[in-house]
């Protein structure tokens, strides 16, 4: 009897436990089944769009009259938003892929500035066409190479988990033939780069430039003297001085501690210790004081970095901080891109926060003083619909990067506010930003 | 009959005295403290200000908290309209002149019940975002970083949230901060679910911290760690600098 009991009971778990089993595998089947599917999906997108794309650039090459041009162009532009945006979806950031993403980046980039130029003014060089048919036979490659692993893909059922697999867990060196695939691509784009930058279709990085800082190699003991003007009284046996390396754009020496729930960071230039960025944590209790008691603070920590002219432009709080940005002014015009940025604690107006990396990298110089345009030229360039409400000389960073001379204009209406960037030359407006600072809390 | 006109009576008097006993509530009012108040400021002052500033008519917006532009624009016409120094700065002066203009304020606000003016929150009901991020941007980056590398120092997680934004400016990566972040295999944290814990308070100040321009991380858009990375690729990548247990590539 009793072991009749026992016999059925055992008989049940054991059914029980198969059925169980084999339910989870099922949805564990159906899981990544799923996921491959949709690694799938982006990746025969990605190569039928690159097919459209190689294309499109093919009857560009064809096309003489603007009607056309400016449309396909446009179209071309949206092509290879959606191929990098496919690219992003599929497992390739451990792989080496970046130049076939630049590729893709850089097309775009070219497509849209030219379909949105006016091409009966400006019809294309013969360097851009040149660059197009570059373009066209690059691109053409590309093509071809993501056919074949398609079509193997296709042919042999490979999968791209497998492919994520091989990548999460073990070297890229693993034989799998979709990241070889992927290789040979990238490989074809190798020769490519310095043909594009030639014809202009591709820029080179923008570097920053550091080298009007001068001064000498600091020394470990010195970095941290340095560190300490701004941390007060810390112990040297506490601080750790490491060095950039390689790869960094500008040399630089970290000095870092860590004492009694206290965390001091501090980043200097190499070359005559100059403070690039610093940064303490620690618990902030509830604020005691105002943001322009904060502000004024902020100003002093400015002018401990001896760096004259600098005027308060932005100031936020965030919750128990506040966050002040400074530009430098000279002759009434501000120079946003040489900026400071200072964060206090509101609880007792402590340093938090300083970020001096952009004031030190725009050497003040090259820059166009005298505007061409009088203040009643430049306020016509503005939308009449807007209300301006004050007005200063400004430089900023163009598209290009390059430092223009603008009339910045704060502007309203209705109840948005905002800021037009005229040309101070040509009268073109270079920039408007609808100032949004603030956001509704929705958890309140 | 007779019964229904009585009930009918009664639950006409009960709607008219009901709205009474709130009222008490409300007419508080709130002071000034003594502090400067200015644009970017957040908190009960703000309120005051904008509630008043809105009384007299030169504020539209719904009273937030949060000094902003309207605010500012606010606080310049009503120091053009009163003849004084017009710099969007609100000091004891302001506030005596605001205080006198808006007078009927305090005891308009219970009354206005029912008007189409709001009464005022008695909490900030806004906070200041930077640089055009929201809140649910600023919490799923907080939500990555916390997840990739809670464990590091301060400025290593500034560093991952730099990353992040490094990312989005880069021409070879996905250009939202969602794209990036849940990139296949761009993080373990996103891989092994760990974006889904709960962030601290430390990866939303460090995200914070990065979105109004701390890079410590100099530039990098990668990282890893060098015990546990498996990718021979990543270690090819020109170094810039070590905070932690990441090594910060380009």
């Amino acid at each position: 009897m009793f072991r009749w009991i026992t016999i059925s009971l055992l008989t049940i778990t054991v059914i029980g436990l198969g059925a169980f089993g084999y339910k989870e595998h099922q949805e564990k089947t159906a899981v990544l089944l799923q996921a491959e599917n949709s690694y799938q999906r982006a990746f025969h997108e990605l190569t039928s769009d690159v097919d459209t794309l190689h294309d499109k650039i093919g009857a560009t090459l064809a096309m003489n009259s603007r009607k056309q041009l400016s449309p396909q162009l446009a179209e071309i532009w949206r092509i290879t938003s959606e191929a990098s945006s496919d690219v992003g979806q599929l497992p390739l950031t451990l792989l080496p892929f970046n130049k076939t993403e630049q590729f893709l980046y850089d097309i775009g980039d070219f497509a849209y500035n030219t379909a949105i130029r006016d091409l009966d003014d400006e019809p294309l060089t013969e360097k851009e066409v040149a660059g197009l048919e570059e373009l066209y036979k690059q691109s053409g490659d590309i093509r071809n190479e993501l056919r074949k692993v398609q079509n193997v893909v296709l042919k042999d059922n490979l999968r791209w988990m497998d492919v994520e697999l091989a990548l999460a867990t073990k070297d890229e060196t693993a034989d799998n033939t979709i990241i070889n695939g992927f290789k040979t691509v990238e490989k074809s784009m190798d020769g490519f780069q310095q043909t594009n930058m030639e014809t202009g279709m591709s820029s080179s990085p923008e570097k920053q430039d550091f080298s009007h800082l001068g001064g000498e190699k600091i020394s470990e003991k010195e970095a941290i003297n340095i560190a300490k003007e701004w941390f007060g009284d810390v112990d040297d046996s506490k601080f750790t001085v490491t060095q950039s390396g390689k790869g960094a754009d500008v040399p630089t020496v970290t000095a870092s501690y860590n004492e009694d729930g206290k965390n001091g960071y501090m980043d200097m230039s190499r070359q005559g210790g100059y403070p690039f960025m610093i940064m303490i944590n620690r618990d902030i209790k509830e604020a005691e004081i105002g943001l322009s008691e904060a502000a004024s603070k902020a100003e002093s920590y400015v002018n401990k970095l001896n760096l004259d002219n600098m005027q308060l432009v932005e100031s936020s709080q965030y919750d128990k901080v506040g966050v002040f940005r400074f530009v430098y002014v000279k002759d009434d015009i501000r120079y946003y891109p040489n900026s400071v940025q200072v964060k206090v604690a509101l609880d007792n107006g402590d340093l938090l926060g300083l970020e001096a990396i952009e004031y030190f990298s725009h050497p003040d110089d090259n820059v166009n003083k005298e505007p061409g345009l009088s203040e009643t030229e430049a306020k016509e360039m503005v939308n009449p619909g807007l209300e301006i409400q004050d007005n200063h000389l400004a430089v900023i960073e163009d598209e290009g990067g390059e430092p223009t001379l603008c009339f910045e204009f704060l502007t309203t209406k209705g109840d948005e506010t905002y800021r037009i960037f005229i040309n101070a030359d040509n009268g073109n407006e270079e920039k408007v930003e609808t100032m949004r600072t603030s956001e509704q809390k929705f958890d309140a | 009959m007779v019964l229904r006109k009585i009930t009918m009576a009664s639950l006409l008097f009960a709607l008219l005295i009901l709205p009474v006993p709130n009222m008490e509530d409300q007419g508080k009012v709130h002071a000034f403290s003594d502090q400067v108040i200015q644009h970017g400021a957040v908190g009960q002052d703000v309120i005051e200000l904008q509630a008043r500033l809105k009384h007299l008519g030169f504020y539209s917006k719904k009273v937030d908290g949060v000094f902003g532009w309207s605010t500012y624009w606010a606080v310049r016409n009503f120091q053009y309209e009163f003849g004084m120094e017009i710099d969007g700065l609100v000091g004891q002066q302001v506030k005596n002149k605001l205080v006198k203009a808006s007078k009927g304020y305090e005891q308009a606000l219970p009354k206005n019940e029912g008007s189409n003016e709001q009464s005022a929150p008695s909490e900030p009901t806004a906070v200041n975002v930077p640089g055009g991020y929201s809140q649910n941007d600023i919490k799923l980056m907080a939500n990555a970083v916390y997840g990739e590398a809670r464990g590091e120092p301060y400025e290593g997680q500034v560093a991952v949230a730099a990353v992040i934004l490094n990312r989005l400016e880069s021409a070879t990566f996905p250009n939202s901060v969602s794209g990036v972040i849940f990139e296949p295999l761009a993080f373990t944290a996103v891989a092994d679910g760990q974006i889904w814990l709960t962030p601290n308070d430390k990866a939303e100040e460090a995200v914070l911290d990065a979105i109004n321009g701390w890079d410590p991380s100099g530039n990098a858009t990668y990282y890893f760690n060098p015990n546990t990375a498996t990718s021979s690729w990543i270690w090819s990548r020109p170094q810039i600098k070590r905070i932690g247990k990441h090594i910060f590539c380009k």
